[in-house]
C-alpha cells in the first residue's frame, strides 16, 4: 500500500489527460509519473532520510511527493514563510534532508542537501520503477502550526493516506473538462489531500500560489475551473470582491469545498446567495486525520440555508456528518462517552486516522483519537464544533467556550470579527476577554455589547474585558492565533 | 490456507488483473478465474474458467460477505474473485461530494 499506486493508476487509465498546471508549468498524468519516477531514482541516489519541499505550490510538490512515496523516504513539506532561524530547528529534526527548493538556506546541518524545483519539473524518464508495498512507511509528515506551542511532526503513514483516499474519492470520477482551483499552501494537509483526491479522480488540477480574490475569480473563468477547495478567510474575501450586480461570473463553477478553520456563518450565508448555482460542501479535519472526517454536503446547505426550522437552519454552523469509514464520539472530561447535545471532546476512529506525531502516539489502545476540539453531535447526527477543548474558559469552575461568545457577538451589526480568550483574574481564575474588530465605520459601544451578550446567553458569559482592534491574528490557513490575543490582554 | 498482510499486491495467472490486499481478517486463498492469484506476475497465463470470467474493473473494491477481506483493483482484467472459495462482491460505495 503505497500513494504512488494512486498516481500509477491514473496514468494508465488517462496518460494523456492534465493533471497540473500552475502558471507555464503544464504535466499530463502520464508525464507526472514520468517526473515522478525521475525524481525517485535522484532522492534514493542522496542517501537522504527526509524529501523536503520549501516553496510555494507548483507542479514540482506533486512531483516530489510521489517521487518520495516511490523511494520510500518520508515527505516534509516545510512553511516557506518561516525565517531561516525557526526553519533551521525544523530542518535539525529530518536529518539527513534533501530540500526541494529555489532558494539556499542561512545555516548547515548535517547532510542537508538540494535539488531545484525547475530541475524536478525538467526530468523524466520512462524506465519502470517498482512501488514499494509497505504500508506502514511514513509517507507524509508534516509539520503542525502550532498555535498553541512548538509544532508537533504529525506522522502520516502509506495506509492512513491511502486508506482514506481509496474510502472518500470514486477512481476516475471526475470528467474530462473539469478543473480543480487550489490555494492552499503545500505544508498544510488540505495541500496535500488535495493532490491525492484529484489523481485519484483523474481531476485537473491549477494551482494558485498566492491566494488573491480577483486571481481567484479570473482563473475560475479563464481555466473553466468546474471546483475549488478554500479556507474560510479566502471564500470571505472572495464573496465580498463580487459585484452582486454584475453577477458572480463563475458559469462553470458547480462545487465549493471549504474547511481549515470555523465559518463564519454570515459568510456562507452570503456565499449561498451569491453563487446560487454552486454545491458547498464543508469539510472538517485534522493533520492527524487524514484531512476530512466529517462532511456537510451540498443538500445540507442547501435544505439548512431555505429552512424555517431552526433545528434544521442551524445546521449551517455545523460541520455535517461523519464519513462512513469514521465513527465519531463525544467525550467528558473522564473520558465517559456522551449522548446526543452533550458537549465534551470529539473523539475520532478509523482506518485514515493516524493520531501518531515523532515524539509519541496519541490514539487509545482501541484507536481512539482525541482531536482537543470541543463539541457536539445533536440527534440527526450533525457535529457541531465549539473550539479547541484547551481554549475553553474556566470562569469560576463554570466553563465557556470561546465559540459561543463569539457566535453572539458575530450577530451585533457592530462587529466584523472578534476573539474570545481567557483572561487570568484573582476573582474567578479566569475572565471573558473579547477582543473586536468593528465594522466599518461603526465606533465602539462597550455596554451595548455587553447587553448584546447578556440578552441571549447567562451574565456569566459576558466579557468583562473588551478590546477594540483593527485586526486578529490568523494564519495564511485561517486559523486564530489564539495565544496572541490572549498575550494582548496580559 | 493463507492470511495476506495489507498492502500486498496479487497477480491474476490468468488475466492481467492486479489487486491489493486493503484487509484481511481471515484464512483463505485469493483467486481470479478460479485460480490462485500470487504475489509475482505469472510466466505463461492459463485461460480463465469460463464461468468465472466476470471481470474485475480498476479502481473498485471487492469484498466478501462476512467483510473480513477487502482488494482494491489496480489493474483490470476477464477473471472473477474469490476469497477461499466464496465468489467476491463489488463493495457498494456512497458518492461523496469532493472536500479537497
Amino acid at each position: 500500500m503505497n500513494i504512488a499506486t494512486l498516481l500509477q493508476m491514473a496514468a494508465e487509465a488517462c496518460p494523456e489527460r492534465g493533471a497540473f498546471k500552475c502558471a507555464d508549468d503544464e504535466f499530463t498524468f502520464g508525464e507526472l509519473l514520468h517526473a515522478a519516477t525521475s525524481a525517485a531514482m535522484r532522492f534514493r541516489s542522496s542517501q537522504c532520510q527526509y524529501v523536503a519541499y520549501l516553496g510555494e505550490a507548483s507542479p514540482a510538490v506533486p512531483i516530489a511527493l510521489f517521487g518520495a512515496a516511490l523511494a520510500e523516504t518520508p515527505f516534509v513539506p516545510l512553511n516557506y514563510r518561516l525565517s531561516d532561524g525557526d526553519l533551521e530547528s525544523l530542518v535539525s529534526r529530518i536529518s539527513p534532508a534533501l530540500v526541494v527548493t529555489d532558494r539556499r538556506l542561512g545555516f548547515q546541518a548535517d547532510g542537508l542537501a538540494y535539488a531545484d524545483i525547475k530541475e524536478l519539473l525538467a526530468a523524466d524518464t520512462e524506465d519502470p520503477f517498482e512501488v514499494p508495498l509497505d504500508p506502514d512507511a511514513v509517507a507524509v509528515q508534516l509539520f503542525t502550526s502550532g498555535t498553541t506551542g512548538a509544532p508537533k511532526a504529525a506522522l502520516l503513514r502509506h495506509s492512513h493516506l491511502f486508506s482514506y483516499i481509496i474510502s472518500s474519492v470514486e477512481f476516475m470520477s471526475a470528467g474530462e473538462d473539469e478543473a480543480q482551483l487550489t490555494s492552499v499552501p503545500p505544508y498544510h494537509i488540505a495541500g496535500i489531500s488535495a493532490i491525492l483526491s484529484s489523481v485519484y479522480a483523474g481531476r485537473r488540477v491549477v494551482q494558485l500560489p498566492n491566494f488573491d480574490a480577483r486571481t481567484w475569480l479570473r482563473l475560475v473563468s479563464d481555466e473553466a475551473i468546474t471546483s475549488a477547495f478554500v479556507v474560510p478567510t479566502m471564500l470571505a474575501r472572495i464573496v465580498s470582491e463580487i459585484d452582486v450586480d454584475a453577477g458572480a461570473n463563475c458559469p462553470t463553477l458547480q462545487a465549493i469545498a471549504y474547511g481549515g478553520g470555523k465559518m463564519p456563518v454570515p459568510v456562507i450565508e452570503r456565499a449561498l446567495e451569491v453563487f446560487p448555482n454552486v454545491a458547498f460542501t464543508n469539510a472538517y479535519g485534522l493533520t492527524e486525520t487524514s484531512s476530512t472526517v466529517c462532511l456537510l454536503g451540498p443538500e445540507d446547505h442547501r435544505q439548512a440555508w431555505t429552512s424555517d426550522d431552526p433545528q434544521v437552519r442551524r445546521r449551517l454552523g455545523s460541520v455535517g456528518r461523519p464519513l462512513p469509514s469514521i465513527e465519531i464520539e463525544i467525550r467528558d472530561d473522564t473520558g465517559r462517552s456522551l449522548g446526543p447535545n452533550m458537549s465534551g471532546e470529539v473523539y475520532v476512529r478509523g482506518p485514515q486516522v493516524s493520531g501518531e506525531y515523532r515524539e509519541k502516539r496519541a490514539v487509545d489502545d482501541d484507536g481512539w483519537f482525541a482531536t482537543r476540539d470541543a463539541g457536539m453531535v445533536d440527534e440527526d447526527g450533525y457535529v457541531y464544533l465549539s473550539g479547541r477543548a484547551d481554549d475553553v474558559i474556566v470562569r469560576g469552575g463554570e466553563n465557556v467556550s470561546p465559540g459561543e461568545v463569539e457566535d453572539v457577538l458575530l450577530g451585533h451589526p457592530s462587529v466584523a470579527d472578534v476573539a474570545i480568550v481567557g483572561v487570568p483574574s484573582k476573582e474567578w481564575g479566569e475572565a471573558i476577554g473579547a477582543a473586536i474588530v468593528l465594522a466599518d465605520g461603526v465606533a465602539g459601544d462597550e455596554e451595548a455589547l455587553r447587553a448584546h451578550v447578556k440578552a441571549r446567553l447567562r451574565s456569566s458569559k459576558v466579557p468583562e474585558y473588551i478590546r477594540f482592534v483593527r485586526e486578529l491574528p490568523y494564519t495564511e490557513t485561517g486559523k486564530l492565533l489564539r495565544r496572541l490575543v490572549k498575550a494582548d490582554f496580559q | 490456507m493463507s492470511q495476506y498482510r495489507p498492502g500486498t499486491r496479487l497477480y491474476s495467472a490468468v488475466c492481467a488483473a492486479e489487486v491489493m490486499v486493503i484487509k484481511c481478517a481471515a484464512e483463505g486463498e485469493v483467486a481470479c478465474g478460479g485460480h490462485p492469484m500470487s504475489t509475482a506476475p505469472a510466466a505463461d497465463k492459463s485461460e480463465p474458467d469460463a464461468a468465472l470470467a466476470e471481470g474485475v474493473l480498476m479502481g473498485k473494491r471487492y469484498t466478501d460477505e462476512a467483510d473480513s477481506l477487502e482488494l482494491l483493483c489496480v489493474k483490470p482484467g476477464q477473471g472473477s474473485l474469490s476469497f477461499a472459495g466464496e465468489a467476491l462482491k463489488e463493495k457498494a460505495t456512497k458518492k461523496l461530494p469532493s472536500s479537497d
